[in-house]
């Protein structure tokens, strides 16, 4: 099973595509981009996420040739590009306003690239042909951009970015203008698109749940720099900052001093062997359910089955499942304790680093770790507090649960029964819990 | 490459035909009036340096001494100033009605503002003089309705030439402040009158302030071709309107003296410098703006 | 959409007919039967009978008319060139002197854009005709086609530029192929503009003329020195009709396409 991973950058002999070098992107005196390394590998879904100004926009503009880094180099196959013109490299760009030529028909849109550097007239029809088949557009053929839909519009980018097979194609925030429910759709049919053609794309988005669900790797980046590049699962599971945690999904985070626990942790914690129980569905909302949905019943019969195992988690250990009330539980050794509040224990995270001990700490608590109950829980952190707040999402419901200090943790349940549980409500007093694995212990 | 050739063709033409010619008309202004073609001396043919030794301020001690420049200049600022103000009087209040009028009302608006800008300037002037002579359609009509019982004398005097420059400018001065009003936010004057101002509290403290640009555009595309004009006081003002315009023109076809003439250009030009350096900054915030 | 106030309808309705009537009555009296300009005394076409037989209008219609399709043509490639340079040249030595002489010929006075390039044409020794008339058309009209163009410029998404040179354009073909054709309605109106700023020009002509050419308005200017003719009302009218005509034929179909453009863009939503 292991050999199916798409993995290049765990792998030592692999040679990346792109390579930045220590580039640095000033204008004036902003720093754009600041020393930034990063390694791009062939057939790659890269994402760059990012709040607008963190850079990601730079630098996917320099990719394409319309900036030139300050200082450091590009490598496009190993070959510095700096100073390559943009029409000189065998990289396209698909644009966020698309920028499809008012004045020319779907057709010419597509074979505008075609036309630039052949003047086979058959061979760029037949180019053309097939790049309204890829992206189902044929009837569309004769129409003038502004005579088709949206969603259509996005096809012709793609198509037209697509027909010169470049070898890295880049992607600027390219669902940002449709409705939410095409985005969902097109996410996939990116994807299938680019497993067809094999070819190396780099998304710009600030939307993290797209990112996650197209990217075989994300860089969340923030004020030039990346905070962190690895798999949507890894940012998500083991961010390795407050920001990157913060910035992806929900997270709570609770300030502390860290303490080291008496012997380092051992046994099911880190045993990566167990099949996954069903707390799995809990654990990963991305991609999401009807995401996951579509591309078995629709997609796999073409395309072959999903390769999910480049966005699985190790499994989680048997402590990590929901734990059954009442009942004694074992607290694996290990790890970290956090003393976040005088006269409240302290928080365990087995997982934690002991070299951080006598450091300040935080811990990120996903809220869909946390379990909240009327009764006292059995569970390794077992906290008392108030809600204050519910939001109800349909599928899951958040409760705001406010501690005696005032600190505030998020807890989250699914709404699996139609009827929502009714027994937790405004002003009630509840116990939030979680297991000794269920937080990431960073560094502040 | 192709772009130094880009910048170097327009540039070199406008050096060539627009900057240039003023340091020809500098130094003719300091040359003295001669019986030859061309009729001053000295020129390039009697050698560089004989040329520079006998160029002197002459022409300008002459301007100065005579009022008849003087006047000229100072009632050209006078006639150019208080047609602006006319112009904008006017203009402004069209302008407003333009943009708030009925969306599909604007296009023909805005249409039969610019109609008469593209008509020739020459016939539009042309045309004020049969209605405003003493026989004209003004006085024939005044009479009729019984509000006077003489003819006005209206041609001929600084009024005719107001209401020359004021129609014939009226479009530059309402394009500007029409595009500036229209930009604007209707939902601006609701927040203001939300808060607590009047109507025309909220005109003067929000609508006013932000068609400025517009106002001051309009207001330069008036004064300053207006300060050299010579159609209008040729045609409307008669003898009694002294214009400078009008003075240069004379002095170049009449009298023949281009020294004298390129010395009233050139103060001309220097009472332009300042609103043509305000004009050009505000035009290149707007475009700047704009971008 | 909001009523208009009855001052924006009174204000509305005076300017207009300020702007109007001096044309309107330019118009009526061009087909008076009397020679006195304010007395009407019938219907009659005879003016426009004697202007066409006037060989000297005729002969200045023709030098005006080659005269403005030079100079305009010169003019918008020129202009076109500026405005690209204005906006998308980026920093360059002596920029600013750059915009301030594309600025200041818009509002500069005439007699002295007139003055001075007769004395540099003297001053070089170039033959006064119709080549000096097209050399100071082309300079000042160029100017309000940049103004144009470079207006219509600022608004154009600099995306589709990139879209083309990342497809592998080279700069001027991105121009070419791209930019061009999205711009052409302003550099037409540019052109359009500068031929009849050719056309209506006085003052320059005058200074820039030489014995051997004589334009439309200076002819016009020569006879109504003397006061008003009817002649040169029946002139009059024809020049107002042409511009008509032409101005309500280009706004209709302006409109037209954007009306199609927006059934368009309607049955495209529908489709979706």
């Amino acid at each position: 099973m292991a050999e199916t991973v798409f993995a290049p950058w765990d792998d030592a002999n692999e040679k990346p595509l792109i390579r930045f070098r220590n580039v640095t992107k000033r204008f004036g005196d902003f720093v754009a981009i600041d020393d930034l390394t990063l390694d791009i590998y062939e057939r790659e879904f890269f994402a760059l996420l990012g709040p607008s100004g963190c850079g990601k926009t730079t630098m996917m503009r320099m990719l394409a040739g319309f900036e030139d880094p300050t200082e450091g180099a590009i490598e496009l196959a190993g070959q510095n590009i700096a100073g390559v013109p943009a029409n000189k490299r065998a990289v396209n760009m698909m644009f966020q306003s698309y920028a499809l030529f008012p004045h020319l028909t779907i057709w010419d849109n597509i074979a505008f690239g075609l036309r630039r550097e052949s003047s086979d007239k058959v061979a760029i029809a037949e180019r053309v042909d097939e790049m309204l088949k890829l992206t189902r557009l044929e009837k569309f053929a004769r129409r003038k951009p502004h005579q088709i839909s949206g969603g259509q519009r996005q096809r012709v980018a793609l198509a037209r970015s697509l027909a010169k097979a470049p070898k890295l194609l880049l992607l600027d925030e390219p669902l940002g203008a449709l409705d939410a429910k095409l985005r969902e759709a097109t996410q996939f049919e990116l994807m299938d698109i680019q497993e067809k053609t094999g070819t190396t794309f780099v998304i710009v988005t600030h939307d993290q749940e797209e990112a996650m669900t197209v990217a075989s790797r994300v860089a969340v980046m923030d004020e030039g720099r990346v905070m962190q590049v690895a798999t949507p699962t890894v940012i998500y599971e083991a961010p390795n900052s407050a920001y990157v945690a913060d910035f992806i999904g929900d997270v709570t985070l609770i300030e502390g001093v860290a303490r080291a626990r008496s012997t380092p942790a051992t046994g099911p914690a880190t045993s990566a062997e167990e099949p996954a129980p069903a707390a799995q569905t809990v654990r990963t909302p991305q991609p999401n359910a009807l995401g996951l949905w579509l591309h078995d019943k629709v997609l796999a019969p073409v395309i072959g089955a999903r390769k999910d195992i480049v966005r699985q988690l190790p499994p989680p250990s048997a402590t990590e499942a929901e734990p059954a009330p009442n009942a004694p539980v074992e607290v694996p050794s290990g790890g970290v304790e956090i003393d976040w509040a005088d006269g409240q224990p302290p928080l365990i995270s087995v997982d934690g680093d002991p070299a951080l001990d006598g450091k300040r700490v935080k811990l990120a608590l996903r809220p869909e770790k946390v379990a909240i109950s009327k009764s006292k829980p059995q569970a390794v952190n077992v906290l008392q507090g108030k809600v204050i707040d519910i939001a109800y999402l349909g599928n899951l419901s958040t409760y705001h649960v406010e501690l005696a200090n005032g600190t505030m943790i998020k807890a989250q349940t699914a709404n699996t029964r139609r009827v929502a549980r009714r027994d937790i409500t405004w002003e009630d007093n509840v116990w939030v819990s979680w297991s000794g694995t269920a937080g990431v212990v960073l560094d502040t | 490459m192709r772009r130094a050739a880009l910048i170097a063709i327009p540039y070199a033409w406008l050096l060539a035909l627009f900057l240039i010619p003023f340091a020809v008309v500098f130094k003719i202004s300091l040359s003295d009036i001669a019986l030859a073609i061309p009729p001053y001396t000295p020129t390039a043919k009697d050698g560089i340096w004989t040329m520079l030794s006998q160029l002197d301020f002459e022409n300008y001690v002459f301007l100065s001494e005579d009022d008849l420049y003087w006047k000229a200049y100072l009632s050209s600022l006078q006639i150019a100033f208080i047609s602006t103000v006319l112009t904008l009087m006017v203009g402004y209040p069209m302008a407003y009605a333009m943009a708030r009028a009925p969306e599909a009302w604007r296009p023909t608006l805005l249409m039969l503002v610019i109609l008469p800008f593209w008509t020739s300037f020459l016939i539009r002037v042309y045309a004020w003089v049969g209605i405003l002579s003493n026989e004209g359609f003004l006085n024939q009509f005044l009479l009729w309705i019984g509000v006077i019982h003489e003819p006005l004398t209206i041609l001929n005097t600084p009024t005719a030439v107001y209401i020359g420059i004021v129609y014939t400018y009226l479009p530059f001065m309402i394009l500007p402040i029409y595009s500036a009003l229209d930009r604007l936010d209707g939902s601006l004057i609701e927040a203001a009158e939300d808060l607590g101002c009047s109507r025309l509290k909220a005109f003067w403290l929000i609508t006013v302030p932000l068609s400025k640009n517009g106002i001051i555009a309009g207001s330069f595309l008036v004064f300053i071709p207006a300060l050299g004009e010579f159609v209008i006081p040729s045609l409307l003002g008669g003898s009694g309107t002294l214009m400078i315009g009008k003075v240069l023109f004379e002095e170049f076809f009449s009298n023949r003296d281009w020294p004298v003439a390129s010395a009233v250009a050139v103060i001309l030009l220097l009472i332009l410098v300042v609103p043509l350096v305000l004009f050009q900054q505000n035009q290149q915030r707007q475009t700047e703006a704009g971008a | 959409m909001n009523r208009l106030s009855p001052f924006n309808v009174v204000s509305l309705t005076l300017g207009f007919v300020f702007l109007y009537i001096p044309m309107l009555i330019l118009v009526v009296y061009s087909f008076n039967a009397s020679k006195l300009v304010t007395v009407w005394a019938g219907f009659s076409t005879q003016w426009y009978g004697e202007l066409l037989r006037n060989e000297a209008f005729l002969d200045a219609a023709w030098v005006t008319l080659r005269v403005a399709v030079i100079s305009s043509t010169i003019a918008t490639v020129l202009g076109t060139m500026a405005a690209y340079v204005l906006v998308r040249g980026g920093r360059f030595f002596g920029r600013t002197l750059f915009s301030g002489m594309i600025y200041a010929p818009l509002v500069m006075p005439e007699v002295i854009t007139g003055l001075s390039l007769l004395l540099l044409f003297i001053g070089i020794g170039l033959d006064r005709g119709v080549l000096t008339i097209v050399l100071a058309h082309t300079t000042f009209s160029m100017c309000f086609v940049s103004v144009v163009v470079s207006s219509r410029l600022v608004t154009f998404d600099r995306s589709l530029e990139e879209a083309a040179l990342d497809l592998g354009a080279s700069a001027f073909d991105a121009f070419r192929l791209v930019t061009l054709p999205i711009i052409a309605p302003a550099v037409i109106s540019g052109w359009l503009l500068a031929f009849t700023l050719s056309l209506d020009d006085l003052v320059i002509a005058s200074f820039t003329a030489g014995p051997s050419a004589t334009t439309l308005p200076m002819k016009i200017w020569s006879s109504v020195r003397l006061g008003v003719s009817p002649e040169i009302n029946a002139l009059s009218t024809i020049l107002i009709g042409l511009v008509t005509i032409g101005v309500v034929a280009a706004s209709l179909a302006t409109k037209r396409a954007a009306v199609q453009a927006a059934r368009d863009e309607q049955a495209a939503a529908r489709a979706a």
